[in-house]
């Protein structure tokens, strides 16, 4: 067995919006052109290349436990190292385990600062062990609900009123979330399920929420519409507008 | 009937399992079955009950590539079988390195050296809290050592119960080589089971000192009324968990206790 060291990822938790900033000292990475990497590829083994790949993916399956994008800079200076040259290889490489052994597809979400997020091509289906009854979940699914009902974008307080009826106060310490003001805007924007963006030429400053992109790719609008409608009692299309937007979007994948 | 064919393509009903898998940390072996089974059942595939391992090893045989296995275990807690996805590669705790900061993981490993040269596998919150003022990387307040031990305890690492912590299932089934090569001294084995122990009840005969897990113990004294120690059999003094039995006093009188599993 190999005994792998890794560089010591001092500042790899990673807070809000800290997140976008590169460190000082990152060596900056463009990507290899074909003939570098075609020329590298020739002084790597098909064995190294595997096993190289296989680091990655544990690397972005740690991640997607806490549902953190991953940057591209924490993953050539932490993982890929040496191999820099071949990384679009190992991307493939990696990519293509990753979809047909656990399912998931790599999806990179900002092409500027190049984040990762994994995906679960696998439809939501409620069942033993799963969490699709999970308290944050259902309160991640009113927000996004609200947000899409008006149109895709609200202000803050309009998410804090509705969630203050819910029983679910911002500015109280809830029983079962905690901090929900920190849930909504830290946790669920760190895990790009929402994004929050302010507002500008607002006193006190005040936010508005969109879907985050990992909404946008994992959230079926249409399944949400239908269980709107199921709840409100409703046909779905008579929400004309959403049903337009649901149906025309790009479906995210199901089973 | 097919026999764990190694060559196998996946389909969706084991990627679902792996996926739910990886959520949940471990899964016990009822709850293995009935993951199984709706797995199966939503994607269409056929469900044949006691084909369990040979769905695992199908999985398994993609997974070792990866350096990575869905191993059993037993739980310490319950005696239950549990299946958990762990990686095979690391000598150390690396895997979980990209998660947890670097005096982050020297606690962790802290709280591990506490539970390892404890007699009954637990360390105490107070214990683990000075250790954070020993850390020889970076010191960690009191409020920071709380809050990584929740953090540990949600990532399913430790449990916790009354300020006492110890490895969880999952836990053990993932580090059992770290731990037999970081403490080949001080690693106690099951005497019944072989496994790897820490929760446990010991011999009390001072030469002898075996150690049985409370599981192990319930199985293997189970319908004996006298109760000697497998290995040296001298009296077994501690109370055996789950069933009634018969305690002989030196005076030859007979005491019936009711006891329960301890949890």
């Amino acid at each position: 067995m190999t005994q792998r060291k890794r560089a010591t990822p001092s500042s790899q938790r990673q807070h809000g919006v800290s997140a976008l900033q590169e460190d000082e000292d990152d060596i900056p990475f463009t990507q290899p052109s074909t003939s570098q990497v075609q020329k590298a590829l020739e002084n790597v083994t098909p064995a190294q290349l595997d096993h190289k790949a296989s680091e990655v993916v544990q690397y972005f399956l740690v991640k997607q436990q806490k549902k953190i994008p991953v940057r591209r800079a924490d993953l050539v200076k932490h993982v890929v190292k040496e191999y820099r040259n071949i990384f679009p290889e190992i991307m493939k490489s990696a990519s293509k385990t990753l979809d047909q052994v656990f399912g998931l597809k790599l999806v990179e979400i900002d092409n500027k600062n190049h984040l990762y997020i994994l995906i679960s091509k696998l439809e939501n289906v409620d069942g033993p062990h799963t969490s699709v009854s999970s308290p944050k979940v259902g309160l991640l699914f009113v927000i996004l609900s609200v947000i899409f009902m008006k149109g895709g974008v609200v202000r803050e307080n309009v998410i804090w009123n509705t969630l203050k009826k819910l029983r679910v106060d911002p500015g109280e310490k809830h029983a079962e979330f905690g901090d929900v003001k920190r849930l909504v805007t830290d946790e669920f924007v760190r895990q790009r399920y929402l994004e929050c963006v302010r507002i500008p030429h607002t006193e006190p400053v005040e936010h508005e929420f969109h879907w985050g992109q990992r909404a946008e790719l994992e959230v079926s609008k249409v399944k949400l519409l239908e269980f709107l409608g199921q709840l409100h009692d409703q046909d779905p299309q008579l929400w004309s507008q959403q049903f337009k937007e649901a149906h025309s979007s790009v479906n995210p994948p199901s089973s | 009937m097919m026999q764990g064919n190694m060559s196998q393509q996946l389909g969706n009903s084991h990627r679902r399992f792996l996926q739910t898998l990886m959520t949940c940390g471990s899964v016990d072996e009822p709850g293995a079955r009935s993951l199984h089974q709706h797995c199966c059942e939503t994607h269409n595939t056929q469900y044949v009950p006691d084909q369990l391992d040979n769905f695992i090893n199908a999985i398994n045989s993609k997974l070792q590539p990866l350096f990575m296995q869905i191993r059993k275990g037993m739980s310490e807690e319950s005696g239950q079988q549990h299946y958990a996805l762990v990686n095979m590669a690391e000598t150390e705790v690396t895997r979980m390195s990209s998660d947890y900061t670097e005096n982050e993981l020297e606690l962790f490993r802290k709280t591990i050296d506490l539970i390892v040269a404890s007699d009954n596998g637990l360390a105490l919150s107070t214990d683990i809290l000075n250790s954070a003022d020993t850390l020889t990387t970076k010191k960690l307040k009191k409020t920071e050592t709380e809050q990584l031990l929740k953090r540990l305890v949600q990532d399913k690492w430790l449990c916790e119960k009354q300020g006492e912590y110890t490895l969880s299932t999952r836990c053990i089934i993932e580090m059992e080589p770290y731990i037999r090569t970081m403490y080949p001294e001080q690693v106690k084995v099951c005497h019944i089971c072989h496994n790897i122990v820490f929760q446990c009840q010991t011999c009390e005969n001072p030469v002898c000192g075996v150690k049985i897990h409370f599981p192990c113990v319930a199985k293997y004294f189970r319908g004996r009324s006298v109760r000697r120690c497998p290995a040296c059999d001298d009296a077994w003094e501690h109370e055996v968990p789950g069933t009634v039995f018969y305690l002989f006093l030196s005076s030859t009188s007979v005491l019936k206790v009711y006891m329960t599993l301890k949890c």
